[in-house]
């Protein structure tokens, strides 16, 4: 009774509430796919059968919809970056350009999503309902400025993706999937949460800037330390930096393959838009514990990711490893974050741009290939040059792009790792440019190898007719080959600019 | 017709052939003739604005960079769509506007195992597209982007379309030179940031170097990062064992690409980029590029002595002729500089002649190896003297064009720029010397073994082996004339050349202090 009474007062307080201001354009994007994917969610109770068919392209839509707001957003330049919610949300070039990712990125999976669901036993209605459940999570993350909204971000992004990856619910290895999954991605939000626990208790606030400003004399106490190392590791999980990366693989392997394109794709950047506005917004002063945690971490996870790569005979785990190595290469300029904050993060946002496009690609050409093959066994391309060069030449764009060759896109990706790493100017972001190099040829092997298969050797059965493509998945190659090819050679100054964050750390 | 020149001449000759690749891909394979009309009339209107270039071009200052054109590409890292020809891009231009047709008039009925013509004329104008590129870019970014562009084609070419080891040769021929550029990348980026991120234009580079007095153990570091991308790209003794097996895998036409132009990609990125932008550093590294060129030559003949196969003997030959030009290029002299970008032009004349002859010879023959073949003199007489034209201008016979690049090189190498000690490059030069008395050894043991004698009991009476026809006529004569041409008139290149060498050599003849950049 006397606890109930002495909080009295301040539950009288509070009931004063008072609603804060709400920049609704500001908001749009996020509000629009929440009600779009409502709609889509009673359209479907109402319809049962007879509106399924409708979902993929009512999900496509509310993407494109989304898009919209977006547009209008980054059109009306002068008025950025938009404040919400005390500073918790902010609306900045930043989270526009990774809104535009996650959308369109969202749109391919719906493509690459359509014919593979409907001929399979599943669920499909829902599964889109989920695939929009997760892209509003991504959407909110890019704003987040605040732990607690990051923390529900990252939730509201990765349950839906657990119970997807079990999709195929009558096979034991997506159930393994899906378990393995949600068992790691709790565990690493129980690591986060303790960490992001321990920044509260001791900066005494949620939103990033206020952390930052709270100890901004570099001086840390140990409970500080620990709370910006458990939060890394925490975001280390949801992006399979190596040692955190086992869960990948497996959980790759056995899930329907258009979801791995999501998880490899989309999930993985959302987490490393959280880790990379934690690290920036929050501990800018902290370097000196973040930097050198991070530049392991990266020369870890691309030399140990390139390693395993080197040896799968699968093509999804060979992609799987390969976008951990992809990951440790996106990790790098965080390595460097505090000589070069603006280029760090532009670059990783490039490299996002580019690397949704080239794997998301791969990924639909995969798709298309068990179409045929049944197979996922790099083996089974051979030959394809003979009885598919359009695919084929769609994977070969891929493959040298995630090389990094000109005129793809991927090599601008690197570019920028590089020029973050080399502004620096210190010994250490030097030799881990060096080790990135090394590391791309060590990654050209394995591309190639596939790039070999599907044109020097026969097709490993002598069977020659042609791939039907449904017409879902040949729109999604032809975006995804030419957002490829324009972001190397003739769109490489747009990416520029769009990437180009100069107010970056304008804080409200 | 002037503006038309001046601001598209260079961008419509560069990229015609890459849209020449694109209307073919809309055409059905099945469309051969169509295919080769194509391609063909693709290089030709590359070839002709051209020579619109260098009829237009203004000779009295070839040091100057003409037809430029300069827009902004991507400003986030100041780097700009610049090109323009100067009297150092001049000649490589030509070379590759010449040969690129003339093999593809080979290709007419040479379209080698498995086929598909379309695939394979297609990676062709790709391939020309990107070494015309290389040539005119003037931005280190834009030249990386080019520079690139020539693997895939090449790596598809022998990949697809090469001999019995293609698989180990095309990985091999990648990755060694994917190693070289990517340090070779990352020595761009931190020579733009060491000038202070303004921009990655050549010559400006060149002038910020100076200004902003870089430590020279700096310099050095990042001259050794294109010395990996350019000296595996040439290829220097001792990252040269792509090169054998590449030669020996690719089809023909790969092979006579490789050999006359991409080769040069690297050598030219040695006196475009790496000594102008570095001079202080070229200083330090010269004695041992000299060293390596050396030995290049030397293992390069003894190679050559020791290969049964007629393919892979000449891509030996190549790391010696290229030895050459490296030495040339070492002695950081006005003389040796233009020696060895006559040498480039020469060894791309010969060499792609000696690889049309060999992919002739395998045609009839269903063999390159030296044992089996013979008299070819009395089979086929025109091929056989064809055969005997080269090897005496790739032994380097004065009167023909490889005269020109080897024996100036050995007279620069007596006396290099200063800085340089006289001593070790009269010892370089008398390697070199000794390097030309191997050629002659080999080549002629070639020619007699292959060209001299009978036919062997095998090739006898065999049906299959006639004489030169006339699509090979047409592709080879012209590189036949400009062999003897040159030969006899090397001024037609040396004038050319100087002017923008002479910038260079300037450079160095008073010495580079190395000191007084504050090491």
């Amino acid at each position: 009774m006397s606890i109930l009474a002495s909080l009295a007062p301040a539950i009288a307080q509070t009931t004063e509430f008072v609603r804060p201001a709400i920049d609704w354009h500001a908001f749009a994007p996020e509000l629009v796919l929440l009600a779009w994917g409502a709609l889509v969610t009673v359209i479907d109770l109402i319809g049962g059968e007879r509106t399924r068919r409708f979902m993929p392209s009512l999900t496509g839509i509310g993407f494109l919809l989304a898009m919209i707001p977006v547009l209008t957003l980054w059109s009306q330049n002068d008025d950025l970056p938009r404040v919400l919610f005390d500073g918790a949300y902010m609306v900045d070039h930043y989270s526009l350009v990774l809104k535009g990712i996650f959308l369109v990125s969202a749109y391919v999976i719906v493509l690459l999503s359509s014919n593979y669901m409907a001929e399979g036993d599943y669920y499909d209605a829902e599964y889109y309902q989920l695939i929009a459940a997760s892209v509003l999570g991504m959407l909110v993350m890019t704003s987040a400025r605040d732990l607690i909204s990051i923390f529900i971000a990252l939730e509201l992004m990765s349950i839906p993706a657990y119970l997807m990856a079990a999709w195929r619910k009558s096979d034991l290895k997506s159930n393994e999937a899906g378990l393995k999954y949600m068992l790691m991605g709790v565990f690493a939000s129980g690591i986060l949460l303790y960490g992001m626990s321990l920044l509260y208790g001791a900066a005494a606030d949620t939103r990033l800037v206020e952390i930052a400003d709270a100890i901004d004399t570099g001086e840390t106490t140990p409970i500080f330390t620990l709370g910006v190392l458990f939060t890394i590791i925490g975001f280390a999980f949801k992006v399979s930096a190596v040692p955190f990366h086992t869960w990948a693989p497996d959980t790759y392997e056995g899930a329907p393959t258009p979801l791995t394109a999501f998880l490899a794709v989309a999930s993985k950047a959302g987490g490393f838009v959280a880790l990379v506005s934690v690290v920036l917004f929050a501990f800018p002063h902290q370097w000196e514990i973040a930097e050198p945690v991070m530049w392991i971490l990266s020369a870890l996870t691309m030399t140990v990711g390139n390693l395993i790569a080197l040896r799968q005979t699968n093509i999804v785990r060979m992609l799987a490893y390969s976008g951990i190595a992809q990951a440790g290469y996106m990790l790098a300029p965080l390595a460097v974050y505090s000589k070069v904050p603006d280029l760090a993060q532009s670059s990783i946002v490039t490299y996002l741009l580019i690397y949704a496009a080239m794997n998301l690609g791969a990924f639909a050409v995969v798709i298309i290939a068990a179409r045929k093959t049944r197979s996922g066994d790099i083996e089974s391309y051979g030959g394809m040059f003979r009885y598919a060069p359009g695919i084929t030449v769609a994977m070969t764009v891929f493959l040298f792009s995630l090389t990094g060759i000109p005129p793809m896109g991927g090599w601008f990706a690197k570019f920028q790792i590089f020029n973050a790493l080399l502004s620096a100017e210190t010994t250490a972001a030097t030799v881990l440019a060096i080790i990135a190099a090394v590391n791309s040829v060590i990654a050209a092997y394995y591309y190639l190898a596939i790039a070999k298969q599907m044109w020097f050797l026969p097709a490993p059965d002598g069977d020659h007719s042609p791939i039907v493509v449904p017409p879902a998945l040949m729109a999604a190659v032809a975006i995804t080959v030419i957002v490829t090819i324009a972001t190397g050679s003739v769109g490489v100054g747009l990416v520029g600019d769009a990437t180009d964050f100069v107010e970056l750390l304008a804080s409200p | 017709m002037q503006s038309f020149l001046d601001s598209w001449g260079i961008t419509s000759m560069v990229f015609v052939p890459l849209l020449g690749a694109f209307i073919m891909m809309l055409i059905p394979e099945k469309e051969e003739e169509l295919h080769k009309t194509i391609a063909f009339l693709a290089t030709i209107v590359s070839a002709a604005i051209g020579i619109l270039l260098l009829r237009n071009f203004d000779y009295d200052h070839t040091e100057l960079f003409q037809f430029g054109v300069d827009r902004s590409w991507i400003d986030v890292i100041n780097a700009r769509y610049t090109v323009g020809l100067d009297g150092m891009s001049l000649p490589l231009v030509a070379l590759t506007l010449l040969v690129t047709p003339l093999v593809i008039i080979y290709s007419w009925n040479h379209i080698p195992e498995p086929g598909n013509a379309k695939a394979f004329l297609m990676l062709i104008l790709v391939l020309h597209t990107g070494m015309l590129g290389t040539f005119v870019a003037r931005d280190l970014v834009l030249f990386f982007v080019f520079f690139e562009v020539v693997l895939l084609p090449m790596y598809f070419m022998i990949g697809v379309w090469g001999g019995e080891q293609r698989l180990y040769a095309s990985i091999k021929f990648f990755l060694y030179t994917l190693f070289g550029s990517a340090l070779m990348l990352v020595s761009f980026l931190a020579l733009y940031k060491l000038t202070g991120a303004e921009t990655f234009d050549i010559v400006r580079l060149s002038e910020l170097v100076a200004e902003k007095g870089i430590p020279l153990s700096t310099q050095v570091l990042v001259f050794g990062g294109m010395f990996m991308g350019f000296g595996i790209k040439v290829p220097m003794f001792p990252f040269h064992t792509w090169l054998p097996d590449a030669h020996t895998q690719a089809p023909t036409q790969g092979s006579v690409i490789l050999a006359a132009v991409l080769l040069k990609l690297g050598t030219y990125g040695f006196i475009r980029i790496a000594l102008p932008i570095l001079p202080a550093a070229a200083v330090e590294w010269a004695p041992w590029i000299g060293l390596l060129a050396v030995i290049g030559i030397i293992y390069g003949a003894l190679g050559c002595l020791a290969q049964t196969d007629m393919k892979r003997l000449i891509a030996f030959s190549s790391v010696a002729h290229m030895g050459y030009v490296m030495l040339g290029i070492a002695t950081l002299t006005d003389f040796g500089i233009n020696a060895a970008i006559f040498g480039m032009v020469a060894h791309g004349l010969i060499t792609g002649m000696l690889f049309f002859v060999a992919g002739s010879v395998k045609e009839r023959y269903h063999t390159l190896e030296i044992a089996r073949l013979g008299g070819l003199l009395v089979q086929a007489p025109k091929l056989g003297w064809i055969l005997g034209i080269t090897t005496m201008a790739s032994l380097g016979l004065p009167g023909l064009a490889g005269f020109w690049g080897e024996f100036p090189v050995i007279l620069a190498s007596y006396d290099p720029a200063p800085g340089l000690s006289d001593t070790l490059f009269r010892v370089y030069m008398v390697i070199a010397a000794i390097g030309t008395v191997l050629a002659a050894g080999y080549l002629l043991w070639l020619l007699q073994r292959t060209a001299f004698g009978t036919p062997s009991e095998e090739f006898k009476n065999d049906p299959n082996i006639h004489d030169t026809v006339f699509t090979e006529w047409v592709a080879w004569v012209p590189m036949l004339i400009l062999i003897v041409v040159l030969g006899f008139v090397p001024s037609l290149i040396f004038d050319v050349t100087d002017g923008p060498v002479q910038l260079i050599s300037d450079m160095f003849v008073n010495g580079v202090d190395g000191s007084a950049l504050g090491e």
